[in-house]
């Protein structure tokens, strides 16, 4: 792995995200994803004493990306530990405690690594609840660093949001920002229902404003940009992306709205089809392949609620069908800016006077 | 705990053999009379209730029935081996030990009727949904016992499979995380020689199952499957071991499944009549009862007395079988989360759309149309 871990630790320590004397700070600072997640987590543990964090070298490490760096140190072993390298045990003991009053917090290493635990979270994770007519409910926070852009090697890279957005039980959610990395996972930690929390690899060392006393809401998207001409749908890294295409679209004259989906499961489609209804033209942009993907299933959705005021077919953008491309090849394989402007260049202009 | 204490024996521990003869053994005593009695009662109807279930399976009554027709004796046990606040932990095919435990025999059916996918308030009993996915139940009772030891209460978890299941990558997670841990789980290995068709030789080249547990640093031990006897006296130091703050350990019962995997199994296509034939001689029922009737702890008054109460359990059974449930559509939707996605809430709508309009013509239809239309929920 080429990740510059070094980078992290020093964010994370000038930023203060985990403060020396181990007060609460609720004032607005500039963090890191990374620092805001291990923020979000610092707090959570201070909050409630049956939230416990653990996973493969998320104690005196603090994690392959330090998400979880000091939390050991500061809370003990008993709220943050080290488990055996073994991932299906990992979320089904995370099953049991979450039977037994616990709040769990558990970290899969990377995206393609969480695919061992998968028959606990298809089984048992997303279906308990349902199971048990509500008896029993799954309390629990299933991390998972995902996507690419980083220059990882096979299997470091993957996107498998369409696998947990396909399985009714789950909640889905991806930040794009700071502030959200830190509102979601607190309102993802906080919900009596399994929460999937994808962090998106590629930001975790982008920086922003968080103000902790912030909340947001599962199940919502953010309108990250307004515009009048034509709305983008983005999660995760494609909104910076989405953004940045936006702002290029703005010097050539165009209104580009940005959605950030944020909530893959469930779906903020009364935010979504109000926004393209208003604009009438949409561009899906997303970095996993587009085949029978969350990117497809909200091209679709947009379609069949928005059609009659559509001016153009929902275009999306998203990766290529292929196995994650390795390091040398990415820039081919990843939506770009150029891709998007591309896409958006096609939604049927000429017709406007 | 010096390594060779975490080997089993050579062979099963035994204390009564199948014709009933008692064996002393220097670890493990004999539990007492009452103890075997009681035992005795839950064999009795335990065998009734295997007997019931497999032939409501064949009125149709029931959509399948996983038979512990032969170990009884595990089923009952693990049952009685247990505290009341202790949890179970059991699979589909531990409906019995389920109903041991206090479960109604109507809530214990409800996955296999097909009414939902379980029926009893697990909290309540003490148990865990039954696991139809092998082994990875036992990572839920690793956890649930991780929490309870955390807390500092002195619940004991104990956790059912079968010998198939050891072959399941999530029955070595669920040992290694327990036994790095130390949590208080007992691991309760049902080997009745068979996963459907396969048989233990094609699941596991080891001396025994029981031998695995040293491999992860917890005490393992083997004992006769169909003697209750012994099954409750090895179950019970276990128990006691892990309660007491000594980690979990691993107990294989050598059994036999008698009957097919489920009525919808043929096993005259992988074994022998004669071998079934050998087990019917390792009867659970049969010794322990040729032991309390020579010991006269047994008399006439107390069969009657079981086999009237295996009979109340066989007709409650029958009952509640034959009774169709008021299922309500809208539970499709209603548990799936804690707060109903707008989603789900659509769908919903759409189904009722349906139901209503369903309804509707049917009124339409008949000659009692007047009282009849729109009365869906």
């Amino acid at each position: 792995m080429t990740i510059a871990h070094d980078d992290v630790r020093s964010a994370l320590g000038t930023d203060g995200a985990v403060s020396a004397a181990g007060q609460t700070q609720t004032q607005t600072q500039t963090m890191t994803m990374a620092g805001a997640l291990n923020r979000a987590l610092a707090d959570a543990i201070a909050a409630d004493p049956e939230v416990v964090v653990f996973g493969e070298d998320v104690g005196a490490l603090g994690g392959v990306f330090r998400i979880t760096d000091g939390l050991t140190a500061r809370f003990g072993e008993d709220r943050c530990f080290d488990t055996p390298l073994a991932e299906s045990g990992i979320v089904g003991t995370a099953v049991g405690m979450a039977m037994n009053g616990m709040r769990p917090v558990v970290e899969m290493q990377f995206d393609a690594f969480a695919l061992p635990a998968f028959e606990q979270v298809v089984s048992h994770v997303a279906k308990m609840g349902n199971r048990t007519r509500g008896g029993i409910r799954m309390p629990l926070v299933i991390r998972i660093p995902f996507g690419g852009g980083i220059g990882g090697v096979e299997h470091h890279c993957d996107s498998s949001e369409a696998y947990y957005a396909h399985t009714p039980g789950l909640t889905v959610v991806s930040p794009s920002t700071p502030q959200d990395a830190y509102s979601l996972l607190r309102a993802a930690i906080d919900s009596p229902d399994p929460v999937v929390f994808l962090e998106p690899k590629k930001l975790y060392w982008s920086k922003g404003e968080v103000d902790t006393s912030v909340t947001a809401a599962l199940g919502t998207a953010r309108i990250a940009r307004e515009g009048a001409d034509v709305t983008l749908l983005a999660y995760g890294s494609a909104v910076p992306l989405a953004l940045e295409a936006a702002e290029v679209a703005a010097g050539e004259g165009r209104s580009v709205q940005v959605i950030d989906v944020r909530s893959l499961s469930p779906f903020d489609d009364a935010t979504v089809t109000a926004a393209v209804r208003a604009t009438g033209r949409a561009v899906v942009i997303a970095e996993a392949p587009g085949y029978v993907s969350v990117a497809s299933e909200i091209q679709a959705r947009v379609f069949e609620r928005c059609f009659e005021y559509l001016e153009a077919p929902v275009r999306k953008v998203t990766g290529f069908d292929t196995p994650f491309a390795p390091p040398k090849l990415e820039h081919w394989y990843l939506p770009d800016v150029d891709r998007v402007l591309d896409a958006i260049d096609t939604l049927h202009w000429e017709d406007e006077s | 705990m010096q390594h060779h204490d975490m080997l089993p024996r050579d062979s099963a521990v035994r204390l009564i053999d199948a014709d009933g003869v008692v064996t002393a053994d220097p670890d493990y005593p004999l539990p007492d009379g009452e103890t075997l009695l009681a035992a005795y009662r839950g064999l009795v109807e335990a065998r009734r209730i295997n007997d019931q279930a497999s032939a409501l399976v064949r009125q149709g009554r029931l959509a399948v029935y996983p038979s512990s027709h032969g170990q009884e004796a595990c089923q009952v046990g693990a049952a009685l081996a247990m505290a009341a606040h202790d949890w179970l932990f059991p699979t589909y095919r531990d409906a019995v030990a389920i109903i041991g435990r206090g479960v109604s025999p109507a809530d214990a059916m409800v996955l296999l009727k097909g009414d939902w996918h379980s029926g009893y308030d697990v909290r309540a009993h003490r148990v865990a949904p039954q696991a139809t996915p092998l082994a990875t139940q036992l990572l839920h009772a690793v956890g649930f016992a991780h929490a309870a030891a955390r807390r500092g209460d002195d619940t004991v978890v104990l956790a059912l499979c079968g010998d198939g299941a050891t072959s399941e990558g999530d029955f070595h997670e669920a040992m290694n995380f327990a036994a790095v841990f130390g949590v208080p789980v007992v691991f309760f290995v049902q080997n009745n020689g068979f996963a459907i068709s396969v048989p233990l030789a094609r699941q596991t080249a080891a001396p025994s199952l029981a031998h695995k547990a040293i491999g992860y640093g917890m005490p393992g031990q083997r004992v006769d499957g169909n003697d209750v006897a012994a099954v409750l006296a090895v179950l019970g130091e276990a128990v006691d071991r892990a309660r007491a703050g000594g980690g979990p350990s691993l107990v294989e019962a050598h059994t036999y499944r008698m009957q097919a995997h489920t009525n919808a199994d043929d096993d005259t296509r992988y074994r022998e009549r004669a071998e079934v034939q050998a087990w019917v001689e390792r009867d659970p029922l049969v010794r322990l009862r040729t032991h309390l009737r020579a010991t006269g702890a047994l008399d006439d008054a107390h069969e009657a007395e079981y086999a009237a109460s295996a009979d109340e359990i066989a007709a409650a059974l029958r009952t509640a079988l034959n009774t169709d449930a008021d299922l309500d559509p809208e539970d499709l939707f209603r548990f799936v989360t804690a707060t109903r996605s707008p989603q789900l809430d659509e769908q919903w709508q759409m189904l009722r759309g349906e139901i209503e309009r369903s309804t509707a013509d049917e009124s339409v239809s008949s000659t009692s149309a007047s009282t009849e239309s729109g009365a869906s929920r």
